[in-house]
């Protein structure tokens, strides 16, 4: 089946990534590690603007940067140089923003995603370095704020500018087109997607050839959803209403879901864009075969290898791989437990409770997950009762081994104990027969055989008074 | 006449006195200075003078009183680049220059008036006020670093660091009867020098002899990996003072005597070249014929990046703050008032230089020429050793002669601006003297080769008397 695109929808992406596991900020030796601290305490001359400092390439990003191009099959400039944007805002110290223009590390690039009819490859245009600026922070409300406050801490910070083509037809594939770029950024260890503001989105999308419209301020991938829904929307109606779609940017108003025009001239801002003299032109393509041999395994060949290696379910392997963390968590459970088994209980039933929770995989220890399926492939507990298990764990903390005894869940023991028992009577007869023809001895073989079955967790006499109960039955 | 002291004679006064009495002897005098030299002195130079005399700091400047230019950034002492945008602005950090002078023992005296910005060629847009030639009161001392060339000729200090953007040490040490040192770009580090042009300025030192520049280089000079543009290179400055110049090749070129070049100028500077023959050396006339376009090319580069460079100065995070109802206008007020006209009409020119429509047209197109200036530099000196020419076409001008014709003030800078566009290192030295006032000659050596410029200014000054004349005492 091939999607149509019936309204002709082009939506192309500029991701915005901070490099927050960098250790120091892109041009100076301030701590990247800001987040919980005071603000305007991560700053020095250089990252403060302060006259007279001088911007030094931290080396580590330069490298982080390759390591994203390369993941993204892009190609690495032979050297790279960086510019200056040059417009004034309170939060950029220098009244200009240090940044790639005509010479970015990666560009011509591609991502595959699973699109509306199937795989679809996403081009990138580019993917270039540059710094974030500071925070503004309005005292009050926006509308009456008696003051702002600069907060500094995150200015110089790494930026990734990764610049899509406008391949996406739907909101949907823009989502999934997030979904794979933030896995990908996952599995190269470069960034920590959880703290804010670590990936930004501006979009910018079309309909029916027409004009394209950036939106900017969206936060999040679910944002950005809603965002292109409600501009999609807006641009079909316009133009049925007989409108015309102009160049412009909008604003996504996240509480209302509405883009809102933001009647600045954007598209006419002149950035005077020159060379910035202060840091001399890097040659990098050079250094990109050795990153490119120390790249991680990324998530399309994870998936492959986990439909080779494990045998499961496309479904499975997709929503094994999409993250690193549940990958590794996955493999960790499968080295001690039957991979097959271990790929449903974390695929399906896990990630489902965590999901509903709101919560990572890092909030489940592999080892008990492991428990836990022992405790059901060993038929100690019912599947179900492996659910509330692991509803228990999430919810009130505690041991698989404490809560199954605590709940009593474990009272399956005795449907074991009496399926052994019916299994052993039908699979001896002769023992059988010479116990009720009176061979008082001939009953310890066949409590031998139940508990054989129940490997020797059954209490003998337990098993002995049950087979006589039984066997008084039967005759 | 004033008394001029070098750095060898500053040492045995410190022997036979303290450094104490030698700093405060030069307190004094500045306390009674009337040519506005110093825009500010600084409290502590005491204390530091007597830390040296209990023993505290040794160092090859141990005692050396130095005063230094208002743009190079000083820990605890007010640094404003003669602006009142940065009136209050106390820099937290050392430029690196001023790191090494204070390890090497030096006192810092004051900081010395300059240009607005350092842009200017006679000291008069200083906020403070101009500086006075001690030559002559009614004439500027040349700019931008007028104040740092002042002082030392009026015997206020025995040395001084400048800053040379396209003449602004080699002009006023010209004009001021000093020596004055624009090393090759790359040789100091520019951290904490408050940029007006970062692509062609360097510090420079200024003396009354050329044993004291070679003293203040063997310092200052060196690499620094805070500044991404300075070279990592060994070399002694003092081992080039050898009075030996037998098989010296000068060139002259002829384009360095071009139209409305003073007689004086031009006669006491082929004295100077009959000397050197005299002395050993051979010379001959050399072409360098994109001397004439070197500065539009100048100038459109260094405005280019001043109106990026001194975007930062909005009144948000340091020094003088205007009124405004919102940040914008705060800003934009701040700018209004804090600036002067000079550094207005280069911000603007710059600003429309880097305008799109425009960017081509001027700022790449002085890059280009800057290119074929260079060219001149290579070739010229592939065939001699070292350049010769006037300093300046003329000896300083009267205060208000030029200052409302910038155009004609510009026209001042032609034989130093070539300089800095090819990056090369030039020295200036007293060569005689034209209607009662000083006369610089320019010796212009190879990339890095400031050896053999110190050692033609050194012979130079062996075997004249130029430098042996003094200004009388202003009261
Ligand atoms: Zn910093």
């Amino acid at each position: 089946m091939v999607y149509e695109n019936p309204d002709g929808v082009k939506i192309g992406l500029e991701v915005h990534v901070q490099l927050n596991k960098l250790k120091t900020k892109l041009f100076c030796g301030c701590s990247t590690d800001y987040h919980n601290d005071e603000p305007n305490t991560h700053v020095c001359p250089v990252c403060l603007g302060l006259p007279g400092s001088l911007p030094v390439i931290n080396e580590r990003a330069v490298e982080f940067a390759i390591r994203i191009g390369l993941a993204l099959s892009c190609e690495i400039v032979e050297q790279t140089q960086f510019h200056r944007k040059n417009y004034y805002y309170p939060d950029l110290p220098k009244g200009f923003q240090t940044t790639q223009y005509d010479y970015p590390i990666a560009s011509k690039g591609k991502v595959i995603i699973e699109g509306e009819d199937g795989e679809r490859v996403i081009r990138i245009t580019r993917a270039h370095m540059e710094e974030d600026p500071g925070r503004l922070q309005h005292i009050g409300t926006i509308e009456k704020s008696k003051g702002t406050l600069i907060n500094y801490n995150r200015s110089g910070m790494t930026l990734i500018e990764i610049v899509s083509e406008p391949d996406m037809r739907s909101p949907k594939e823009a989502r999934r087109y997030l979904d794979k770029l933030r896995s990908i950024l996952d599995y190269l260890d470069v960034f920590n997607g959880d703290l804010e503001g670590a990936m930004r989105v501006d979009a910018n999308v079309s309909v029916f050839g027409g004009e394209r419209v950036e939106i900017k301020n969206i936060s999040s991938f679910k944002g950005a959803e809603r965002a292109l829904l409600y501009e999609i929307m807006r641009q079909k109606n316009h133009v049925r209403r007989g409108g015309e779609i102009v160049m412009e940017t909008r604003h996504f108003d996240e509480a209302r879901g509405v883009t809102i025009s933001m009647r600045t001239k954007e598209a006419e801002h002149d950035y005077r864009y020159f060379p910035e003299p202060d840091l001399v032109p890097l040659r990098v393509a050079e250094r990109a075969p050795e990153i490119q041999k120390a790249l991680p395994e990324l998530p399309d060949a994870r998936r492959e290898r986990f439909l080779r290696q494990y045998e499961m379910s496309n479904m499975h392997a997709r929503a094994l791989t999409n993250e690193i963390k549940v990958a590794d968590f996955y493999e960790d459970v499968a080295g001690k437990v039957n991979p097959k088994d271990a790929a449903v209980w974390v695929a399906d039933i896990l990630r489902g409770e965590l999901n509903y929770r709101d919560l990572g995989i890092d909030a489940f220890a592999a080892k008990d997950i492991v428990t836990i399926i022992e405790l059901v492939t060993e038929n100690r507990i019912t599947e179900q009762s492996g659910v509330e298990v692991i509803r228990t764990i999430l919810d009130h903390g505690g041991k698989p081994q404490d809560i199954v005894k605590d709940k009593g869940l474990l009272k399956v023991e005795d449907d074991i104990v009496a399926k052994a028992v019916k299994e052993a009577i039908a699979e001896n007869p002769e023992a059988v027969t010479d116990y009720l023809g009176g061979k008082e001895k001939s009953l310890n073989f066949v409590v031998g055989k139940v508990m054989q079955k129940t490997k020797g967790r059954a209490d003998a006499r337990e098993v002995r008074e049950r087979l006589v109960k039984d066997l008084n039955d039967q005759s | 006449m004033v008394t001029w002291t070098d750095i060898s004679g500053i040492k045995q006064k410190i022997a036979e006195s303290s450094a104490e009495e030698v700093t405060a002897s030069y307190l004094e005098k500045i306390g009674k200075s009337c040519i506005n030299g110093f825009v500010r002195t600084w409290d502590r130079a005491l204390e530091v003078a007597k830390a040296i005399d209990a023993g505290d700091q040794e160092g090859p400047l141990a005692g050396v009183p130095i005063a230094i230019k208002d743009n190079i950034s000083t820990t605890g002492l007010s640094t404003t680049c003669s602006s009142k945008i940065l009136q209050g602005y106390v820099p937290p950090y050392d430029a690196h220059v001023i790191g090494k002078l204070r390890d090497a023992g030096a006192v810092i005296l004051g900081k010395t008036n300059m240009d607005e910005f350092a842009m200017g060629t006679s000291t008069e847009s200083s906020y403070y006020g101009a500086t006075l030639n001690p030559w002559d009161t009614d004439r500027v001392p040349g700019g931008s670093s007028g104040g740092s060339a002042a002082v030392v000729a009026a015997g206020e200090a025995p040395v001084s660091l400048g800053s040379d953007t396209g003449g602004s040490v080699r002009c006023p040490a010209a004009f001021c009867g000093v020596v004055g040192l624009k090393p090759t770009y790359g040789c100091i580090s520019r951290y904490g020098l408050i940029s007006y042009a970062n692509s062609l300025e360097q510090i420079g030192p200024l003396a009354t002899c050329v044993a004291d520049i070679a003293a203040l280089m063997d310092v200052i000079a060196g690499h620094d990996h805070r500044d991404s543009t300075s070279i990592n290179r060994e070399n002694n400055y003092s081992e080039a003072l050898k009075d030996d110049v037998n098989g010296l090749k000068i060139g002259v070129p002829e384009e360095y005597f071009g139209e409305g070049i003073d007689e004086g100028v031009e006669k006491a500077v082929w004295d100077a070249i009959g000397k050197y023959e005299d002395m050993g050396a051979s010379w001959k006339k050399i072409s360098m014929p994109h001397t004439k376009y070197a500065l539009a090319s100048y100038y459109i580069i260094a405005m280019s990046e001043a109106s990026s460079n001194l975007a930062r100065f909005d009144g948000t995070r340091y020094g003088f703050r205007a009124d405004g109802d919102n940040w914008h206008v705060m800003a934009s007020n701040t700018r209004a008032e804090g600036f002067g006209d000079e550094v207005k009409r280069r911000i603007l020119l710059g600003t429309y230089a880097l305008s799109a429509g425009y960017h081509d047209r001027y700022y790449l197109k002085a890059l280009k020429v800057r290119t074929l200036v260079k060219q001149d530099f290579d070739r010229a000196l592939s065939e001699v050793d070292v350049l010769m020419g006037p300093t300046m076409p003329t000896p300083a001008f009267k205060i208000g002669e030029k200052i409302d014709d910038p155009l004609s003030l510009y026209l001042a800078d032609v034989n130093t601006v070539p300089v800095n566009l090819a990056g090369v290192p030039s020295i200036s030295v007293p060569c005689g003297f034209s209607e009662g006032m000083p006369v610089g000659l320019q010796i212009i050596g190879k990339h890095f080769d400031e050896n053999t410029i110190i050692r033609a200014a050194y012979s130079f000054e062996q075997n004249t008397a130029h430098h042996t004349r003094r200004p009388r005492e202003v009261v």
